[in-house]
């Protein structure tokens, strides 16, 4: 606004519109009286300019001089205008401003006139006001000293009618408790006493309450008596039976006493329910028909036996029959019984207990005498005697529980008893019963390990004897079917054992199957839903101790282990196991060393998340067992097929009479059967084991010819030996040829193949021709009979053997053992030894 | 301690029958039979010398025939017996003529002629004998030809050289040598009965119980015979899977015995429990053909086998000394050698000693020496004797 007004001032501009303009006076008339508070210091600077035309310090003379001074004449005539202009609307202002004044002040005369005449009316009002109060406090004054006397009067009178009342209460009290004794109101009866009791030990020197309080004793002891009836009877429930505790207590009963007598007759009632229990327990001395068909559970078990034992007759021996949990209420059904009737009313007799005895509010006497400890105490004593007597019953239970069929029921039975005993637990906090109950769970759990092991291994004991009868049937079809000619042999040996590869993969599918079943039954115990899952003993050690190392791992200790009896018993006994089965055994020991293992170990560790805490059996050392089984099971493969080839060899020289023999025809038949055998043989294993690699053979080996030493080198490795100039030489020849020969292991380790397994059957075979004949002394024709068997065998062995050099070497040394131990070695014509052979 | 290298001494024909010169005590001295149906079989007498480990030999001639078992008298170093195949020639004389003969093996007693040891000594490495070797001197036949092939004679173990049992067939003949092992009676036979033909494949007469007992080998089974009654015993059903081979018994051990056969097994038993034996070892790959304890120090076992290798084993578990040599207190003066002595008596482990590869060809026999007992010989079929001691180790620590 001062801007404005600076503005203004020089009146360059002209006076804008109304409203302005007169705000603009305004201010101007505000300025010049000093009413314009703000503005004082910030004008004082402006306004100390004497050339200010509305500052206070304007000097008119000053002013004028300096228009003179700066002007030119238009301009000061201009302003001249201006100037009057102003001094017009100024002046015109200020009139209408005193106007309007001058009736402001008109009016508030008249106002205050006005007020001058009311206040006199009202002086006198209030003295006449005043008057009239003193004269009410006088008579008020007067009207509460008359009423004084009579008020005392009526607070006497109602304290004496309390008084009666009292009385009459005291008066009236044997026969209230008479009444309540009759209606069995024993609680109001008990709080009348309480109440009157004190009064009346109080005053009982006078002979009328002497004679109320003997009344009341008298009653009172009644009272008690009827009391400690119904608590003694023990029909009434547990919440009558704790009222009539309450109410005992009250009476000044001994705590320790009623403690005593609660838990007792709480006892004789649990005890009932164990009974009950007990005498589930007990077999049936007949089971019925009823008993037998449960309808709930028998079906399903039935059915998950069956798979279980794998043959037929299994469940039977399975099942002791007088045990069997059919005949019976099955585990999950007793367990429900238990949880229900005994551990459920042991919930409540603990409840109540505690509300009576422990929990109380202790007042007065009572406190004293530390009621809660000896009550928890006797609490825990008669707690834990009772649960011991609930789990043996449930021990003895679970340990009938033999049949591996149906997990779930087991564990969900363990679950429900776990998880009840969580509730004694929570009642009883100091309470060893749950750690008990977990015990039996643990143990119930190895339990259950064990018999899963004791199961896998009867279902592959009994697979193996499925396997036996496959490999038996098929065989003595064959053997009658093909046993006639010669071509018929390598028939025989199609038939028989065609179905091997199937009989493994059956065999091994079936064994993993039943594994991966037990695995999922077990791992029920550490399903999610289970409360005892998480306990530390199911995390930790059953994962790993329980099952991978009880379960898994000794089974396949287990196989490992009956395959290698069959090498070690068999041997003995003389070759009981069918030879089939050590090669289907072998191979699938091989296949759980190359893959099984890890694959079960594997697939346990990830379904039970095993954390291996303490060292487990690694997978490396159960596949170096597994490959020794199988190593082992293939040797004796080997041994016995060895053995049985060599047999008829060994019969075949020993029988006979090679000195008196007669002219070589042919070829001896049980040549051609060690041949046929041998490709069967070489079939056989060829079902279940890869070729292997041989050394590079000539591609006519069977064409080679033996008189490259039956005749001309024969010639000159015997020849020395028949001139007693040179007996050193004797040998010469063929030691040298062992020397570069390597030696021949007989019953060596072979290898994972078909090749290295016919190469140790055919030099265990020929090994023992070589001995066989050694032992005796040939004739002419014995020597050339010989000469015809080991062409014909050269003929046919070369092909299965890794490398054929061993076949020649070993059949070079039989004939040329045969010419030493001949009386008349002339040995055949090659050409004709062919030439026999041929013919077959 | 470098042990010596074995000696080896090669004859010119095959050979399967070896024994040691029982009555010798002081001399090492073997005697081996030779197999030869073309030439006249010989018997080697190979003495050791200890000290220089120098063979010497002599050779006395056995016309008979081949010879396919030896034994020497326990009482009369130059006593001894063989089983033989009628000679050769002989039998193909009667072969060509006949065209029908058999061969038949008997038993004898032969007496080596007093002067073999004077002249007939002879380096090994002379190729060849500059005189005629010596004949045996025939003492008398065991005439089994009423009961078959004879496949060993046995001497009364520690007897005065008066009493043999000859194994013929399904037969064990006790024979008495009267005149001088001149005139040999039958004084009594057992016969093996049963299905099928039946033939002992070896025996042993028993040095315990007053020598009346023979343990025999037929087929996969072993029999115990008492030959006062000349009944049975005891037999071993499949004692082996296969052929048992050999038989041995305990020297010290009176009811402890082993054997050997086809199934590459070694048993050893106790006769008292039949069902089980008491120890199997399996480390021949294949037939093992004879078995030898060690004359005083029964732990040491010597097996033979047609894998041409011979096994020394150390079955101290089963032995007479199974804590080692006890040494009387009084021997040991001061408490060092005290400590040291209970160190050595923790029980030892039965063990192979050593597997001697010196062979090429299937060894059929082996034997400990009868003077020393740290040194045996063995023999394979294409006529190489090996003789080999005890490793030197081994040997102190059971006598220390």
């Amino acid at each position: 606004m001062d801007g404005d007004i600076n503005a203004t001032a020089p009146g360059t501009t002209p006076p804008d519109s109304d409203p302005a303009r007169k705000r603009r006076v305004h201010g101007m008339l505000k300025l010049y009286y000093g009413l314009n508070e703000e503005g004082k210091t910030v004008d004082q600077a402006e306004s100390m300019d004497p050339c200010d035309i509305n500052g206070p310090h304007f000097d008119p003379e000053v002013y004028l001089n300096k228009l003179r001074r700066e002007c030119s004449l238009g301009e000061l005539m201009d302003q001249e205008t201006c100037m009057v202009k102003q001094i017009r609307s100024l002046d015109s202002d200020m009139q209408t401003l005193v106007y309007e004044n001058y009736n402001k002040f008109i009016s508030a005369t008249d106002t205050i006139r006005k007020m001058k005449n009311d206040f006199k009316k009202m002086e006198d009002e209030m003295d006449c006001l005043s008057t009239n109060m003193a004269s009410i406090t006088d008579f008020s004054a007067r009207i509460s000293g008359t009423l004084q006397d009579q008020h005392a009067q009526i607070t006497k009178l109602s304290g004496v009618h309390t008084l009666l009342r009292k009385l009459q209460f005291l008066f009236e009290l044997p026969a209230r408790l008479n009444k309540c004794l009759e209606l069995q109101a024993y609680a109001q009866a008990v709080s009348s006493h309480r109440r009157a009791r004190c009064v009346l030990q109080q005053y009982s020197h006078m002979p009328s309450f002497r004679g109320i309080q003997d009344d009341c004793h008298a009653i009172m002891d009644k009272l008690a008596q009827e009391l400690r009836q119904k608590f003694r009877d023990g029909g009434s429930s547990a919440k009558d039976l704790s009222e009539c505790v309450e109410l005992l207590l009250q009476l000044d009963e001994p705590a320790e006493e009623l403690c005593d007598k609660f838990l007792s007759h709480a006892q004789s009632r649990l005890e009932a329910d164990l009974l009950g229990l007990e005498a589930e327990l007990r077999p049936p001395l007949s089971s019925g028909p009823t008993a037998v068909t449960d309808p709930y559970t028998g079906p399903a078990r039935r059915l998950s036996v069956e798979p279980t034992a794998g043959s037929p007759t299994g469940p039977s021996s399975l099942n002791n029959p007088f045990l069997s949990p059919s005949s019976r209420t099955d585990i999950l059904e007793f367990i429900d019984r238990g949880c229900n009737e005994f551990v459920s009313s042991l919930c409540l007799v603990i409840a109540s207990y505690q509300e009576l005895f422990v929990n109380r509010p202790q007042e007065g006497e009572l406190a004293s005498k530390n009621i809660p400890q000896m009550a928890i105490g006797k609490l825990h004593a008669f707690v834990d005697a009772l649960a011991t007597r609930y789990f043996s019953l449930v021990e003895r239970r679970i340990q009938e529980e033999k049949s591996v069929g149906d997990n779930s029921l087991l564990v969900r039975a363990l679950d429900r008893f776990h998880r009840r005993l969580q509730a004694v637990a929570k009642l009883l906090p100091g309470s060893a019963v749950p750690s008990q109950g977990t015990e039996i769970v643990v143990r119930a759990a190895r339990e259950r390990i064990k018999q899963y092991l004791a199961a896998l291994q009867s279902f592959y004991l009994n697979s193996l004897t499925d396997v036996r009868q496959a490999l038996a049937a098929p065989r003595l079809g064959g053997s009658s079917a093909g046993g006639g000619s010669h071509l018929g042999g390598s028939a025989t040996g199609k038939d028989a054992p065609a179905s091997l590869p199937e009989l493994l993969s059956t065999l091994s599918a079936s064994i993993l199957n039943q594994i991966k079943s037990v695995l999922a039954s077990v791992h029920l115990f550490t399903a999610k839903d289970i409360t005892f899952s998480n306990k530390p003993y199911f995390k930790g050690e059953f994962c790993s101790h329980g099952v991978r190392e009880s379960l898994v791992v000794n089974f396949i200790m287990f196989v490992c282990q009956s395959s290698r009896q069959f090498c070690e018993s068999a041997g003995d006994r003389g070759g009981s196991t069918p030879p089939a089965l050590l090669l289907l055994l072998s191979r699938l020991c091989l296949d759980y060393e190359t893959s099984t293992i890890t694959y079960i170990l594997t697939l346990t560790d990830e379904q039970f998340l095993v954390q291996h805490h303490s060292p487990v059996t690694a997978v490396t050392a159960l596949c170096g067992e597994a490959r020794e089984a199988a190593q082992k099971l293939l040797n004796h493969y080997v041994k016995v097929q060895g053995l049985i080839i060599s047999q008829m060899l060994r019969k075949s020289v020993e029988t006979r009479d090679w000195v008196n023999t007669i002219e070589p025809r042919n070829v001896r038949a049980v040549m051609k059967r060690v041949v046929e055998d041998t490709t069967s043989i070489d079939v056989q294993v060829g079902l279940l084991y890869e070729e292997g690699v041989r050394k590079a053979h000539s591609s006519d080996s069977s064409k080679r010819t033996f008189s490259v030493y039956s005749s001309s080198r024969q010639q000159t490795r015997y020849a020395p030996s028949y001139t007693p100039s040179a007996p050193m030489d004797t040998n010469l020849l063929s030691n040298i040829h062992k020397l570069f020969s390597e030696r021949v292991e007989i019953f060596s380790p072979v290898e994972f193949n078909k090749v290295s397994v016919l190469t140790g059957i055919i030099k265990i075979s020929l090994k023992t021709f070589l001995e066989c004949v050694r032992l005796r002394t040939f004739g002419r024709y014995g020597l050339q009979q010989i000469q015809v068997d080991c062409h014909y065998l050269q003929m046919y062995l070369w092909r299965f053997v890794s490398d054929e050099n061993l076949v020649h070497f070993l059949l070079d040394e039989i004939v040329g053992s045969t010419a030493h131990r001949c009386l008349d070695p002339a040995p055949m014509e090659q050409s004709v030894i062919e030439v026999i052979c041929e013919r077959g | 301690m470098e042990d010596d290298a074995p000696v080896i001494y090669g004859l010119e024909f095959q050979a399967r029958a070896l024994t040691s010169q029982t009555a010798e005590s002081d001399a090492i001295r073997f005697l081996v039979g030779t197999q030869s149906l073309k030439f006249d079989n010989q018997i080697h007498i190979i003495d050791f010398d200890d000290e220089n480990n120098i063979i010497s030999k002599s050779v006395l001639l056995h016309q008979a025939g081949e010879i396919w078992h030896i034994s020497a008298s326990p009482a009369d170093k130059a006593v001894l017996s063989t089983c033989y195949n009628k000679n050769a020639t002989q039998l193909l004389s009667i072969f060509v003529a006949t065209s029908e003969s058999r061969v038949v093996t008997c038993g004898a007693v032969w007496r080596m002629p007093p002067e073999w040891e004077s002249g007939s000594h002879e380096s090994p490495d002379d190729p060849h004998n500059s005189h005629n070797p010596q004949n045996l001197e025939l003492l008398c036949h065991l005439d089994n030809s009423a009961h078959g092939n004879a496949s060993s004679v046995l001497w009364e173990p520690m007897g005065d050289g008066t009493r043999v049992i000859s194994l013929a067939d399904n037969h064990a003949l006790l024979w008495d040598l009267t005149e001088s092992s001149t005139q040999a009676t039958i004084s009594s036979s057992a016969t093996l009965e049963g299905k099928g033909q039946l033939k002992f494949t070896s025996g042993k007469w028993s040095p315990h119980h007053n020598c009346t007992q023979l343990a025999t080998a037929n087929d996969t089974a072993i029999r115990g015979w008492d030959l006062r009654t000349m009944s049975q015993i005891y037999c071993i059903e499949n004692a082996h899977g296969q052929l048992v081979r050999d038989l041995d018994f305990n020297p010290n051990k009176q009811y402890y015995l082993a054997s050997c056969g086809d199934d590459c097994k070694v048993k050893f038993w106790d006769v008292r429990n039949i069902n089980e034996p008491v120890k199997s070892l399996e480390e021949h790959s294949h037939w093992v053909w004879s078995v030898r304890y060690n004359h005083s120090h029964d732990q040491l076992v010597l097996t033979g086998s047609s894998d041409s290798r011979v096994i020394l084993s150390n079955m101290v578990s089963i032995s007479s000394e199974p804590f080692g040599h006890l040494v009387d207190d009084d021997d040991l003066s001061d408490g060092e050698d005290n400590n040291q002595y209970d160190k050595s008596k923790e029980p030892l482990q039965d063990s192979i000693i050593s597997t001697y590869e010196e062979h090429e060809d299937s060894v059929y026999a082996v034997e400990w020496s009868s003077a020393d007992p740290w040194l045996f010989a063995s023999l394979s079929y294409d006529g190489r004797l090996v003789i080999n001691r005890v490793p030197r180790a081994l040997k102190y620590h059971i006598l220390l």
